[in-house]
């Protein structure tokens, strides 16, 4: 469980996090979205103890991150994959790790193993790492305390197509067995597969949240395509459906496929496509993060 | 997951100081820049003994002289063994981690701390050893005329100024936070303040109770008086105690990014 209550973030006369406010539960996988720059990190950051806020306060666990007595045993935190030391191994990393948060040796082992760096790569020093090997020790360290919460900075970040459906296959495997995660991303593609509830940010603001199903609600669209351009737009117009043509001859509709369907049968217009609107998401979330100044 | 009945405050506990301690420990030697950092410590009076047995008076060389020697090392070095335990957590910006796994700072802080004197102390050893073998090559070699006696209280001071050397470099590293002004500062500093007592007479006498070099001198042999205990003191709350202080309240409210 991660609540975040009017959380913000100052530095001078910029605001970086303004009065950010929402709630991760367990089982769930929430994904952080927002563009470069739109404060998640600064948020994460305060989440983690690491970044003192301004106002507002977060809570892990129902406990304030920095009143936590050993937090890597109830919250895996990614938050920067660079953030080791180059001169150590992989495994001395996790090592190191397991001896300080007090879980056995071979914990560190399993972990190395789950995320694909046992062996060779192990005793490997870390500045040998490529980005996607660092994301991958990260996540295999945020999990070595075997915590109820994860914390992931744009884990994805660096991994290959195959990576990045590896990690979402651990990380909804852990939201299932009662995990709350919460990953942030600036790309829609890589959390939407995975993610179960979206958090939107922009200039340090929520902009939207909630489930697919959520956000998308009252922004349903269908896009039709005829054989005769002409003679579907006459026929949407005679069913009197509000209809926006495209360069291609293509139409979007205000109106659900059955209706778009029946209006060119009813007129005898042969389709080509029927289908919802755009991406819904991917829409969405480019209009709700467009860089202007938000609607007072 | 694990099903927690107490509170994640008290549960599981935090980390004991002694495990933090020896996490530092090991932060301190497991890498390669480390260790070799460490064999350098102890090698640089391993060649400074043989370069007095071959230069210096018979009679000048005792086990007292050869232990001042193999100081050497822990003097010039400590210092930077203990900046870098702790700059080494921006540069190599572990801190993101570290403190991620540690939220209360300070116990950070007293942990590098404690493993700073343990190295400290780990010097002695090894300077013991160096200053014994350096006495006996030179007495077979025919060039060691001096006495074997080793006063007590010189191995206690050299104790007291290896730590002191680590902890002052960790002070400079927390206030500072980066390494190369902090090794920068460590040693230009002290040269700083003891060529402005060389080149302005009328400073000698005040700044003589902030010159840590100085201040340190008389602890080389027995019969250190009143007045030079006092010094040593001003002098180490100048370069230990307050950057120290400093650092700490630094480190607690910096962002760690």
């Amino acid at each position: 469980m991660i609540e975040v209550t009017g959380l913000s973030k100052r530095y001078g006369d910029v605001t970086a996090v303004h009065g950010m406010t929402f709630a991760c539960a367990p089982g769930t996988v929430t994904g952080f979205l927002g563009p470069n720059g739109a404060g998640k990190s600064t948020t994460m950051r305060m989440i983690c103890g690491m970044t003192p806020p301004t106002t507002g306060t977060a809570t892990v666990a129902g406990t304030e991150y920095r009143k936590i007595a050993n937090p890597a045993r109830h919250v895996g935190a990614l938050l920067d994959p660079s953030a080791q030391h180059g001169g150590r191994t992989g495994r001395e990393t996790l090592a190191l790790t397991a001896r300080l948060i007090g879980v056995p040796p071979r914990r560190a082992d399993a972990m190395l193993d789950m995320v694909g760096l046992a062996g060779k790569a192990a005793r490997r020093p870390v500045r040998a790492y490529s980005l996607g090997m660092r994301q991958r020790l990260g996540i295999a360290q945020a999990l070595l305390g075997d915590p109820s919460v994860l914390i992931l900075d744009e884990p994805a970040n660096g991994l290959d197509p195959e990576g990045i459906r590896w990690m979402r296959t651990l990380l909804r495997g852990f939201a299932d067995k009662g995990g709350t995660v919460l990953l942030s991303s600036h790309l829609l593609r890589e959390v939407e597969a995975v993610a179960d509830r979206f958090v939107v940010v922009a200039r340090g603001r929520v902009v939207a949240q909630g489930t697919a199903a959520d956000l998308l609600a009252g922004r349903t669209g269908t896009f039709v395509r005829g054989l005769d351009p002409a003679a579907l737009g006459a026929a949407l117009a005679a069913a009197g459906l509000p209809a926006t043509p495209d360069a291609s001859g293509a139409f979007t509709v205000a109106a659900d496929a059955a209706r778009v369907g029946r209006a060119a049968a009813a007129a005898g217009a042969v389709l080509v496509e029927l289908r919802p609107a755009g991406d819904g998401l991917e829409d969405l979330f480019l209009s709700l993060t467009a860089d202007r100044e938000p609607v007072a | 997951m694990t099903a927690l009945a107490a509170s994640p405050a008290v549960a599981p506990p935090r980390p004991s100081l002694a495990r933090l301690t020896g996490v530092e420990l090991r932060k301190m030697t497991d890498t390669r820049a480390g260790r070799w950092l460490l064999v350098l410590v102890a090698l640089t009076g391993v060649v400074a003994v043989p370069i007095v047995i071959a230069t210096s008076p018979g009679r000048d060389q005792g086990l007292q002289d050869m232990f001042s020697i193999a100081q050497l090392g822990p003097q010039l070095l400590l210092p930077v063994v203990g900046i870098l335990a702790v700059t080494a957590e921006w540069s190599q910006r572990t801190a993101l981690t570290t403190f991620a796994l540690v939220p209360v700072r300070w116990r950070v802080a007293v942990a590098k701390l404690l493993a700073g004197a343990v190295l400290g102390l780990a010097s002695l050893p090894v300077t013991l050893g160096t200053a014994v073998a350096g006495r006996g090559a030179g007495g077979l070699a025919g060039r060691s005329e001096g006495s074997w006696h080793l006063p007590l209280f010189v191995v206690g001071t050299a104790a007291f100024l290896a730590v002191a050397n680590v902890l002052t470099g960790m002070a400079f590293g927390m206030l500072l936070m980066n390494t190369p002004l902090a090794i920068t500062l460590n040693f230009v500093l002290p040269v700083a303040l003891t060529t402005l007592t060389q080149t302005v007479h009328r400073l000698r006498g005040p700044l003589g109770w902030i010159d840590l070099n100085r201040a340190t001198e008389p602890l080389s042999d027995v019969g250190v008086t009143s007045g030079e205990w006092a010094r040593l003191a001003t002098a180490l709350a100048v370069w230990l105690v307050v950057p120290l202080a400093a650092g700490l309240v630094r480190l607690n409210r910096r962002e760690i990014n």
